[in-house]
């Protein structure tokens, strides 16, 4: 066992990688020598070189087109995105490209890549360097969605990202990156797709993604004071969705909350929601509700950032208000 | 609000009418003078012919309501596709865009699949999935058609750095038009092939006009590829598009020079569309004069004469037209004859499990 942060545990699960395969290389801005802006690639290039570990101009077109033309062509490629906002610059390369053209040809073409990014807010960053934008990945058909909440979860899911012969958007949590975990010796590999029940209960189920699991988690302490026993699912994966695990949780507790740092129009938990909705119709006691940032850009300020994002306290509140209403 | 004297200026070059119109440059015969072996120039005739032969038909059958969509014809600007394959080796990298179908053929794709594709039919290249726009063989080393135009520049660059990190010596061209040199990912593009020095070659078809609008009018500088090139330390290259040896050998020196590790190139080919940008577009923004100038330079014409001045006979040349016409038929025969694709392939190759399930 090593105690790892989560921005070391990216690291981890990227050597992991790169020492099994030795074709595997990255690019991305500042991220040989100066170990990457939020320091989740540091001692990289010490280890693999500057073949592998490239940096690159701030062209974010550029670098995900070497990594489209390099993965079709038989290097697999983890590119790096420093912030999720960038994402729109290059978003032609992601959706029309990379997420097309396997379809669009009849099969012809693999891209066995990874998108990595510095995901969603708590940073007082402001508008275009906090935005939660899974929900712009989820949405276009030939991708796949990962999220980790956890340091151990950012291994395991490098690793299945990475042996994922599709690309794969994976998001990294700004705001976890300095929490700290107990990581077990040895390889951690872990498969696309698949939900974790994080804490087992009876009363409530409420699924959440990345930041808000912790926070949910927060939150289903205090339900259990008041006699709540909330089930908490760490979606980890929205592209492939494990939605059995939901399923099969709302089977049990008859309720279904989500907690989204996306903004509300569209958010993951709307579909998440449908399906609850549309398939569990009959196991549920009452309707399904999201907690979600409102439809806003996020604030600046730190009382007002922490206003617009879920916190546990709202989540706490919106889960026993609902729950009263219901039994009162 | 500041004013600078080029403003009423430019207003007067917005005028269509008072434009002047783009005229064909006289042609360097002495290039015809090199030393390129006349089995390749046969080569480069009945390729000429394939892609020429295939682009009418293709236009024949759009009137006939067979291919729906849209489609990008490359009628008059064969010599740039013809000039580049017979310089590659089979194994490099194509990149095009939508206006792909010539560059696809050149690299040796089926004319049946190919025809079939436009045609939407199950037995097209791409089974009826891409069409007009994203003709694709990777057995051909045909890596795409990529229809928003200034992103296969970029991927070009990525097929170029895997190259060069697998030590194959192959090298990837990216064939597009003028209007992308305005385009952002041209830039980056551009830059980045520059500092790790790829094997990659791109090629600019600069046919005067970026869809509907001189290319002149909406360009900073006069030759949109050629007079950026030094801004990333590269020689500028301006040719002859419509001569298939000029372009052959101009092709021949740049992958060379990739392959040998030298890294980019950059190159603008002056040609000119024959027709219009796409199926809507019957062209009537060009002047008569400019279109009548450029007819008389239709690369075909041009290169059937030159073979016959190099002594090649006539009959010849008329067999390979026979042949490459009775080809064009048993396509059409070929593509008519498939399916239209139905549900079996519908949900098909979203994800490399062949599939397109995202949920258990």
């Amino acid at each position: 066992m090593a105690e790892l942060s989560y921005r070391e545990a990216v690291a981890h699960g990227i050597a992991q990688e790169m020492r099994r395969d030795p074709a595997l290389v990255m690019l991305g801005e500042d991220i040989a020598a100066a170990g990457g802006v939020f320091k989740t690639t540091v001692g990289l290039i010490d280890e693999f070189g500057p073949d592998r570990i490239r940096d690159t101009p701030i062209s974010e077109q550029a670098i995900l087109g070497a990594a489209m033309g390099a993965s079709m062509t038989g290097v697999p490629v983890i590119a790096e995105i420093m912030f999720s906002d960038f994402l729109a610059v290059c978003w032609d390369i992601v959706a029309n490209e990379i997420a097309k053209s396997r379809y669009m040809t009849g099969g012809q073409v693999s891209f066995p890549l990874v998108i990595r990014t510095a995901n969603g807010g708590g940073a007082r960053f402001g508008a275009q360097h906090s935005q939660s934008v899974e929900n712009w990945a989820m949405m276009i058909p030939g991708l796949k969605v990962v999220a980790p909440s956890t340091p151990r979860d950012v291994v395991g899911l490098m690793a299945a990202s990475v042996r994922d012969p599709d690309p794969v958007i994976f998001f990294e949590h700004k705001s976890l990156m300095a929490g700290k975990a107990e990581i077990p010796d040895g390889e951690i590999v872990d498969e696309l797709g698949v939900a974790k029940v994080v804490r087992e209960g009876t009363d409530v189920t409420i699924a959440a993604l990345a930041l808000m699991v912790p926070r949910a988690l927060e939150a289903a302490e205090r339900l259990a004071d008041e006699d709540i026993s909330a089930e908490v699912i760490d979606i980890r994966s929205l592209v492939p969705l494990d939605t059995k695990t939901i399923l099969d949780s709302v089977a049990k507790t008859a309720r279904f909350f989500t907690v989204e740092e996306n903004p509300r129009l569209c958010g993951w938990g709307a579909e998440v929601a449908s399906i609850v909705g549309e398939e569990a119709f009959w196991d549920l006691d009452g309707p399904c509700v999201r907690i979600t940032t409102p439809h806003i850009p996020l604030p600046s300020a730190a009382s007002l950032e922490d206003l617009a994002i879920p916190s546990a306290d709202r989540i706490y509140k919106t889960v026993a208000d609902s729950v009263d209403s219901r039994s009162g | 609000m500041p004013t600078s004297p080029g403003d009423g200026q430019r207003a007067v070059l917005y005028d269509y009418a008072l434009r002047e119109p783009r005229l064909p440059q006289p042609v360097d015969w002495s290039l015809s003078e090199a030393d390129i072996d006349i089995d390749t120039r046969i080569g480069m005739y009945r390729k000429l012919q394939e892609l020429r032969q295939f682009e009418k038909r293709a236009y024949d059958l759009f009137m006939q309501n067979l291919v729906k969509g849209t489609s990008h014809l490359s009628l008059g600007m064969e010599a740039v596709a013809t000039g580049f394959a017979l310089a590659m080796r089979p194994d490099d990298y194509t990149f095009a865009t939508y206006r792909g179908h010539a560059h696809s053929l050149a690299r040796g794709m089926e004319m049946g699949p190919a025809m079939a594709e436009l045609l939407g039919r199950e037995n097209g290249i791409l089974g009826g999935k891409g069409g007009s726009m994203h003709l694709t063989d990777v057995s051909k080393g045909m890596m795409g058609s990529y229809a928003i135009i200034g992103a296969h520049l970029c991927i070009a660059n990525g097929a170029a750095w895997s190259a060069q990190m697998r030590g194959t010596d192959q090298v990837a061209v990216a064939f597009f038009g003028d209007g992308t040199t305005n385009i952002g990912a041209f830039h980056e593009a551009l830059n980045m092939a520059v500092i790790w020095n790829l094997p990659v070659v791109f090629a600019c078809e600069n046919n005067l006009y970026m869809e509907y609008t001189p290319i002149d009018l909406i360009t900073a500088v006069e030759n949109p590829a050629a007079d950026r090139a030094p801004a990333y330390g590269l020689e500028s290259i301006l040719i002859d598009g419509n001569d298939p040896d000029h372009v052959y050998l101009t092709a021949k020196k740049a992958i060379d020079k990739a392959r040998s590790g030298q890294g980019p190139s950059l190159i603008e080919a002056v040609t000119y569309r024959s027709g219009g940008h796409s199926r809507a577009d019957p062209g009537k923004y060009r002047p008569v004069e400019e279109v009548e100038a450029w007819a008389d330079r239709d690369p075909i014409p041009m290169y059937h004469d030159r073979l016959l001045s190099l002594g090649t006979p006539e009959g010849r040349l008329s067999a390979i037209e026979r042949e490459v016409a009775a080809a064009v038929d048993d396509a059409t025969e070929y593509a008519k004859a498939g399916r239209e694709p139905g549900e079996a392939t519908l949900l098909t190759e979203v994800y490399a499990d062949g599939g397109s399930a995202w949920r258990n």
